[in-house]
């Protein structure tokens, strides 16, 4: 009853020459020598803070496509800014997060398959410029302000709203500038503040380059 | 736009502005008439031109109503072919069966709110096998969108990380672009759904907008490209591992079905003279009679495969993605091996498993490519390895089968009634598994030579797919007769389109491998839980009956004797006809690898039976 076809033992040899030698014995399964024991998982190793760029179509839901990928594909942002280019019809995301250098490269290789999404690069091991934006509302009493204001200019922020007991400051710079101001300040009382996340740009001639532009 | 709450309170328009005027109308078209004859060109008009124009000749679908402007011209169109499905859960299973069937793109049709959610089961299946399929769902009216419209769900939403690509069409001069860029995507690179949501009121809009050409649709999408040619650098790095590997396994996915390569895997395996071993989607990559097809991988893989792919020195993927079921625990698998691995998807390279040659590229020309750069070889200087791997063969084959067609206690035995489905339609029929045993049983003993005469819900597993979807391969390939081979679990799901079958004249034939069990959640609890059986016990009807209140022909086999002529008198049918198989209640698939072990702790047999 059984089926020649499912039950056929594999007979490679059957094609061969019937006069061929018989074949020598025992193949020592190349498994122990020269080759790792156990295979790396990808992902598993070193996490570092990554910085990348993704240019995308301006069109609507663009950023719900992206912030989904991250959440469904279980990858953490640490933070994300979008804004216009110099083409209206292109925005441009700087994303940085935490990973190690395979998972980030899995993360750009995602992004990159979704339709708007013109161009991916890791921009980590490139010179560059990385400025994000902060608004601080600060405590600032009578007696405070004069000290408040001295720090704001020391890290060469700026007060761009004054009131009865409190200034706001804005501040650009790298992440641990801000940090740094925000921490001073802190002495004082931070009644609200918001950061745009960070921004980024290549030093020198080089520019991230993508490929034409949906009409 | 700024989005504080204003001082009134107010969330609608004011009384007279152009945006309460437009929530009006839209309102009011909810009960529109039908459109006279002799009309103009509207939306829905577009829709099926651009169904036409794309090479559709029948889609699946379930009326509603917003789209109804739809259904309301398709007498104009003749060509297309619209299956009147009994949920649309069956509409998005018909197109995938008919897409993997064909090669072509599948279409599914539904209305908005429920009709839409219901597709969506559907589109994540087909997401998960990349299987190239359009959604279309309609959308209450624009002006009505976020207002909780009667039957108004955020479809686009829902189904956008489930889909390669999602639009929402408001305006009908946006529809012929959509659409071809939508069945360009769904086909090109790695194929996958693509839904299309369209508001009612782009239906009924008047256009005259043009459909664009190749060239236009291209331009459109600049941020997808496909790599379709491996990188040359590669190719070579890959030969030079292949000309030296002393123990190379070809392992062949769904790739080589969806790129159409079977002829270059042929030709490639044979020049090199390498094993080929196939996935669950890979099944019927290769003649399983061919020399070098050595069988069926993973977690109820044949166990001589996975000892091949354990004790291998380079392993060969083509179009596959080491999921779970093909590696069980990463660390452990084939860690002898170096791997060349060929995908379309840059994103599949690397992500489950470290591979040492990645190679991007549609898998036929890649391997057109390779084969010129690979050395000959024959089968004798391989002579130590197929003699191991024939041995190992011998061994692993004569264990998990019952050729008598009986189990313990004389039973019938699945794999026994698989065999003879397999061996009675010449293996040249289009096998439909559902999911669960079932599934397994059909992949290992049917034995398969045609390319695309298997398919399987492989990556999402959904139960209830195989009725419907052997409903859509019947009506793509009605040159080859069709089965749809499922549990009496994942039958009991989408039943209802036994109608289906028998208003539309669909000669499916059914075969319900009944245990009065979910067998493989009573699997895992014998083997896994301790034998602690909740809820696997399933109570069904009389299929014999429930089939003769469709009309349709059924019949019956308890014992092994019983198989052939059910099997006979199905086929005699002109028509869908089920034959209901009552087998053994607690056979158990084997081999299998429990999730979490590897590849080489397979459970072979349980309590010394002989499983």
């Amino acid at each position: 009853m059984t089926d020649p076809m499912t039950r056929r033992p594999f007979s490679p040899a059957r094609a061969a020459d019937p006069a061929s030698p018989a074949p020598p014995r025992a193949v020592p399964a190349p498994a122990a020598e020269g080759q790792p024991a156990v295979r790396s998982i990808p992902g598993s190793g070193t996490a570092r803070r990554h910085v990348l760029v993704a240019v995308v179509n301006n069109r609507p839901g663009v950023l719900n496509r992206v912030a989904n990928l991250f959440r469904a594909r279980n990858f953490n942002i640490e933070s994300l800014a979008v804004g216009h280019t110099e083409r209206p019809d292109v925005s441009r995301m700087t994303i940085t997060l935490r990973g190690d250098d395979v998972a980030v490269e899995q993360v750009a290789k995602q992004l990159y398959k979704l339709i708007d999404v013109l161009k991916v690069q890791d921009v980590t091991a490139e010179p560059r410029i990385e400025h994000e934006l902060a608004l601080i509302k600060v405590r600032a009493t009578n007696s405070t302000r004069s000290e408040v204001l001295k720090i704001v200019e020391l890290y060469k922020g700026r007060v761009v709203d004054v009131a009865a007991d409190s200034v706001i400051v804005e501040a650009t710079g790298t992440e641990d500038e801000i940090d740094a101001l925000v921490a001073l300040v802190g002495g004082f009382g931070i009644r609200e503040m918001v950061r745009t996340g960070t921004t980024v740009m290549v030093r020198g001639p080089q520019v991230v380059e993508y490929e034409g532009v949906a009409k | 736009m700024t989005m504080t709450r204003r001082a009134t309170g107010r969330h609608l328009p004011g009384a007279g502005t152009p945006e309460a005027s437009a929530v009006e109308h839209a309102r009011a078209g909810m009960l529109q008439e039908a459109r006279p004859r002799g009309r103009t060109r509207i939306g829905a008009d577009v829709v099926c031109e651009a169904l036409l124009r794309q090479g559709v000749d029948v889609f699946f679908g379930y009326p509603g109503g917003v789209i109804l402007p739809l259904y309301d011209v398709l007498g104009d169109y003749p060509e297309l072919r619209h299956v009147l499905v009994r949920h649309e859960q069956g509409a998005a299973h018909a197109a995938d069966g008919y897409a993997r069937a064909t090669g072509k793109v599948g279409v599914c049709l539904g209305t908005s709110g429920p009709g839409a959610t219901n597709l969506v089961t559907g589109i994540g299946t087909a997401m998960l096998d990349s299987v190239p399929m359009v959604a279309i769902t309609g959308n209450v009216a624009a002006a009505l969108l976020g207002k909780d419209a009667f039957q108004e769900i955020d479809i686009t939403g829902i189904t956008l990380p489930m889909t390669k690509h999602n639009y929402l069409v408001r305006d009908a001069n946006d529809l012929p672009h959509v659409f071809a860029e939508a069945f360009h995507i769904a086909r090109t690179g790695r194929p996958g759904p693509v839904h299309i949501d369209i508001t009612k009121d782009a239906l009924q809009q008047e256009t005259q907008a043009r459909h664009p050409d190749e060239e236009a649709v291209l331009a459109a999408i600049p941020g997808f490209r496909p790599t379709i040619e491996g990188h040359p650098r590669q190719l070579r790095v890959a030969a030079k591992l292949i000309d030296e590997a002393s123990r190379p396994v070809i392992l062949a996915g769904h790739g080589i079905l969806l790129a159409q390569a079977w002829d270059q895997l042929r030709e490639f395996a044979e020049k090199t003279q390498i094993p080929v071993t196939h996935t669950l989607l890979g099944v019927g990559a290769i003649d399983e009679t061919h020399p070098l097809s050595y069988g069926y991988m993973g977690m109820h893989g044949w166990k001589h495969v996975n000892r091949a792919i354990q004790s291998s020195d380079l392993l060969i993927a083509l179009g596959m993605r080491f999921d779970d079921r093909v590696t069980g625990k990463v660390s452990t698998y084939a860690t002898g091996a170096k791997i060349v691995h060929v995908d379309i998807d840059p994103a599949e390279v690397g992500k489950n498993v470290s591979v040492d040659v990645p190679i991007v590229g549609d898998v036929g020309r890649v391997l057109a490519a390779l084969t010129p750069r690979v050395a000959e070889k024959r089968p004798e200087d391989r002579a130590t390895y197929f003699a191991e791997l024939a041995e190992w063969r011998r061994e692993s084959e004569s264990r998990s089968w019952h050729g008598s067609g009986a189990w313990r206690g004389g039973l019938l035995s699945a794999d026994y009634v698989i065999e003879q489905i397999g061996a009675a339609t010449d293996h040249d029929a289009t096998l439909v598994a559902d999911v669960g045993q079932n599934q397994m049983w059909m992949a290992r003993y049917a034995g398969y030579r045609r390319p695309n005469s298997h398919i399987s819900s492989g990556g999402l597993g959904t139960m209830g797919f195989g009725l419907p979807a052997a409903m859509g391969a019947a009506v793509g390939r009605p040159d080859k007769e069709t089965w749809a081979i499922c549990g009496d679990g994942g039958f009991q799901m989408t039943l209802q389109e036994l109608a289906t079958l028998v208003q539309d004249h669909i000669p499916v034939k059914i075969a319900v491998l009944d245990n009065n069990k979910l067998g493989m959640i009573r699997q895992w609890q014998e083997l896994i839980y301790a034998g602690n059986y909740h809820s696997s016990h399933l109570l069904g009807p009389d299929f014999l009956k429930l089939a003769d209140a469709y009309g349709i022909p059924a019949f019956r086999a308890t014992t092994p004797d019983d198989v052939p002529q059910a099997i006979a008198a199905a086929r005699a049918v002109d028509g869908p006809a089920l034959v209901h198989f009552r087998i053994a209640d607690e056979q158990n698939v084997f081999p299998m690898m429990p999730a979490g072990k590897g590849l080489s702790d397979l459970i072979e047999e349980w309590g010394g039976a002989d499983e």
